[in-house]
């Protein structure tokens, strides 16, 4: 027998065993209240009317990772049903529970059958709305299948009068037109720096751990706008640093590496490698990189060494495209040409291709279009 | 009697012989009590395994070395049975979901969900958490990695989830963004011979020649498996390393060498057929058809004008990506035989020609 057993206290509530010195900051740091959502203006605005008017559409959110939209629907939720009611008025299906239409259409039937009756007072003293209907949300709706959506909006349709939907997807496009026709559609952007660096900021006060503005800034262009990711960086980076003794502080590098970036100089070396010209901020510009164009050779044993070093692909092939599209002075005939091998590659490897071939492959055809 | 490579396989962090930074940071995070989902990656052989182990060691104890391998059952929803291997010990389990194939969604998601629903017993346990280690994670197909995204969070507080994987490409963005990644980049040479001497220390004959290490270590490109594999070898044509040593190649390694050369000698139909019933005997021998073009594109561009070298690279990429969305492989290894010796043909006489002008 093996040594975990299933423990017989399966219904006692996890979360209350969470110490929450270990909980992840994504969570510990989940907006409560609509109105700590940061940068969804327009979103929140419509949402908070909805908490005074008794009526909610069914809704539809969309919208990168890590924008805040399972956050505000449950947010919203809490803040109509208050902490009592929200375990059995609100239900969370998202693509990690199997999700069969089958098994979809028995938990929403079982859940909007039961109608237990809500308290006028919850029992931290607050009123809630607490509006007659329950809510269902779909997180990650856009893993369903054809199929699935349209049997979804069928039973959309039967509990139309007691249930109230909310779709959460990233991409609203693959969300069939009679589901998506039937909500309120709100889109979720990108987190732009200052909210991102605000809120960051907040959080490694709370935490108590000093962050310098050049970490805050590579924790803003290692996430992309993506909330979730920078703050699990950021944990992830005052772990290692307070895994010393004494603690060490927080710098960019550990950033990079925590984010699987790969550092400037590996990308440099490799393009001056392929006959492009580095053009760094120092006034040394002579800083040890070769300047002219090499030999099949020399890229093939540049490209060796890479490999080598474990870093990835994808990560080396978006890296290089930056340089050489951002690049001051490269011709933009010769970057359009590059930009047709970066494609190229990128398909190729969604396609399951070798990753040391491709490397290599976009190695040589730059140093060809540039040289 | 095991192989060098598990014999002297290091136990502890301690062991491990270089990446000492790496080590370092390891250690301190398994002794915070903070210890977050990881994942692993780098080259064959740059020792992620090992250092997964390593690190459970520093988490556990000895405990975590008292392996068993169990086979378990599991059940698609279309009642399709799924065997899968399962290594475990008191503290954590490792599985490779790539052995189902597609199903490997249903393995991680029923395992996943009865491992966080149970309890540690082991009152005496170091962490009150379980660990799950995926290896090949990067085989994963996007439905079991959908799977885990959510599960990751959801069952923080009782399971830690270990990936391993040899790049980190395949991998969808919120897996990445919920791991600390750890990058096992290959050993230098240098770290490779400092192994190998380790290794020689505990044989009869003690000392390994500095050359003869060198060498190794060079063959290997920075796979210490490889590297040791080799030395036993070794060993083996000359039980106490005396006298002149060679490194053999591989049988599949000097065979695509012999093809490479084929395919420089003559171009001609009848030279295809002699090619493609080389290939037929390397994929029949099990040799994957990506290594089989890596290894002949290699010998071609150390042979050939470096007027040619890119075009033949160009297309091994071009025909390797299509092997891998097509069905049959020796269809592209050999249009890409075809294609390199029309090149060789075309570039030679191009040549030949200016000469006579
Ligand atoms: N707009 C936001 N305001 C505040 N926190 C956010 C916001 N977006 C994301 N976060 C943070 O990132 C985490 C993940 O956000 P979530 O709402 O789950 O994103 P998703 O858009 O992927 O559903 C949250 O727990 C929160 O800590
Ligand atoms: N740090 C190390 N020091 C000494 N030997 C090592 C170390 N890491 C790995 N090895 C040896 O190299 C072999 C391959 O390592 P392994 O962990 O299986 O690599 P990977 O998982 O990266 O393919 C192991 O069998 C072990 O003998
Ligand atoms: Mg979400
Ligand atoms: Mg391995």
């Amino acid at each position: 027998m093996s040594f975990f057993q299933k423990s017989s206290t399966r219904t006692a509530p996890k979360t209350a065993t969470v110490d929450p010195t270990l909980q992840p900051w994504v969570e510990k740091y989940r907006p409560k209240t609509i109105d700590d959502v940061s940068a969804q203006e327009h979103t929140v605005a419509v949402l908070r009317r909805t908490l005074t008017s008794t009526n909610l559409p069914h809704m539809l959110f969309y919208g990168p990772p890590g924008t805040g939209k399972t956050s505000t629907i449950l947010a919203l939720a809490r803040q109509l049903y208050g902490p009592d009611n929200f375990r059995s008025r609100v239900l969370e299906l998202n693509a990690s529970d199997e999700r069969g239409i089958a098994i979809v259409r028995d938990k929403i039937k079982n859940f909007a059958r039961q109608t237990p009756r809500a308290q006028a007072v919850a029992s931290d003293g607050q009123t809630y709305p607490c509006p007659p209907y329950k809510i269902i949300i779909l997180d990650e709706a856009d893993s369903m299948t054809q199929d699935a959506q349209a049997a979804l909006r069928r039973i959309m349709e039967t509990y139309a009068r007691i249930t109230r939907f909310c779709l959460v997807c990233n991409y609203v496009t693959r969300i069939i037109d009679p589901l998506a026709s039937r909500c309120s559609k709100f889109r979720f952007k990108p987190l732009d720096p200052t909210s991102t660096s605000s809120r960051l900021t907040q959080i490694a006060s709370s935490e108590n751990i000093a962050v310098s503005d050049d970490v805050v800034k590579t924790l803003i262009n290692t996430s992309q706008g993506d909330l979730r990711r920078s703050i699990t960086y950021l944990q992830s980076a005052s772990r290692l640093s307070m895994s010393t003794n004494p603690p060490t502080p927080i710098v960019p590098s550990d950033i990079q590496e925590i984010a699987g970036v790969v550092p400037d100089t590996v990308i440099n070396s490799f393009a001056a490698t392929l006959g492009i010209d580095i053009i760094t901020d120092e006034m040394d510009v002579d800083d040890g990189l070769p300047t002219r164009a090499k030999g099949f050779n020399d890229i093939r044993s540049k490209v060796k060494q890479i490999v080598r070093e474990g870093y990835s692909a994808a990560q080396i092939l978006s890296q290089l495209h930056d340089l050489v599209v951002e690049h001051p002075t490269l011709a933009a005939q010769k970057k359009a040409n590059c930009a047709l091998v970066f494609a190229e590659a990128d398909k190729a490897l969604c396609d399951g291709a070798d990753e040391e071939l491709w490397i290599l492959e976009v190695g040589l055809q730059v140093h060809k279009a540039v040289s | 009697m095991s192989l060098w490579v598990d014999m002297y396989r290091p136990r502890t962090l301690d062991d491990l012989h270089y990446h000492e930074g790496l080590s370092t940071r390891l250690r301190s995070l398994a002794a915070s009590g903070d210890f977050p989902h990881m994942l692993f990656y780098g080259p064959s052989g740059a020792g992620k395994k090992t250092r997964i182990a390593c690190t459970l060691r520093e988490l556990f104890g000895k405990g975590a070395d008292k392996l068993k391998i169990d086979q378990r059952v599991f059940m698609t929803p279309s009642k399709r049975k799924l065997d899968v291997n399962i290594v475990q010990s008191n503290y954590h389990i490792e599985i490779t979901p790539s052995e189902v194939g597609q199903y490997d969604r249903v393995v991680i998601q029923e395992l996943l969900k009865e491992i966080a629903q149970t309890q540690q017993v082991d009152v005496s346990a170091k962490h009150r958490f379980k660990v799950v280690i995926i290896q090949e994670a990067d085989s994963l197909t996007r439905d079991a990695q959908a799977a885990l995204r959510r599960t990751m969070e959801k069952y923080m507080s009782n399971m830690r989830i270990i990936l391993c994987a040899n790049s980190t490409s395949k991998l969808i963005a919120p897996i990445k963004s919920r791991c600390l990644l750890v990058r096992v980049a290959a050993p230098s040479s240098e770290e490779i011979v400092k192994v190998l001497k380790h290794v020689a220390a505990k044989q009869p004959f003690r000392v390994i020649d500095d050359e003869v290490a060198q060498e190794i270590a060079e063959d290997s490109n920075g796979n210490l498996r490889k590297a040791i594999l080799v030395f036993e070898a070794l060993r083996m044509q000359s039980p106490d390393l005396s006298g002149p040593l060679t490194i053999a190649k591989p049988d599949w390694e000097t065979y695509c060498h012999k093809v490479a050369d084929m395919i420089i000698q003559e171009q001609t139909p009848q030279r295809v057929m002699d090619v493609r019933s080389k290939l037929y005997e390397l994929l029949s021998h099990c040799i994957p058809a990506t290594v089989i073009i890596k290894t002949i594109a290699d010998r071609l561009v150390d042979k050939v004008d470096e007027n040619l070298k890119a075009d033949i690279m160009h297309w091994a990429a071009i025909y390797e990506t299509r092997m891998r969305v097509g069905n049959k492989k020796i269809f592209h290894l050999e249009a890409w035989v075809v294609k390199v010796m029309s090149l060789y043909k075309h570039f030679f006489y191009g040549i030949d020609m200016s000469g006579f002008d």
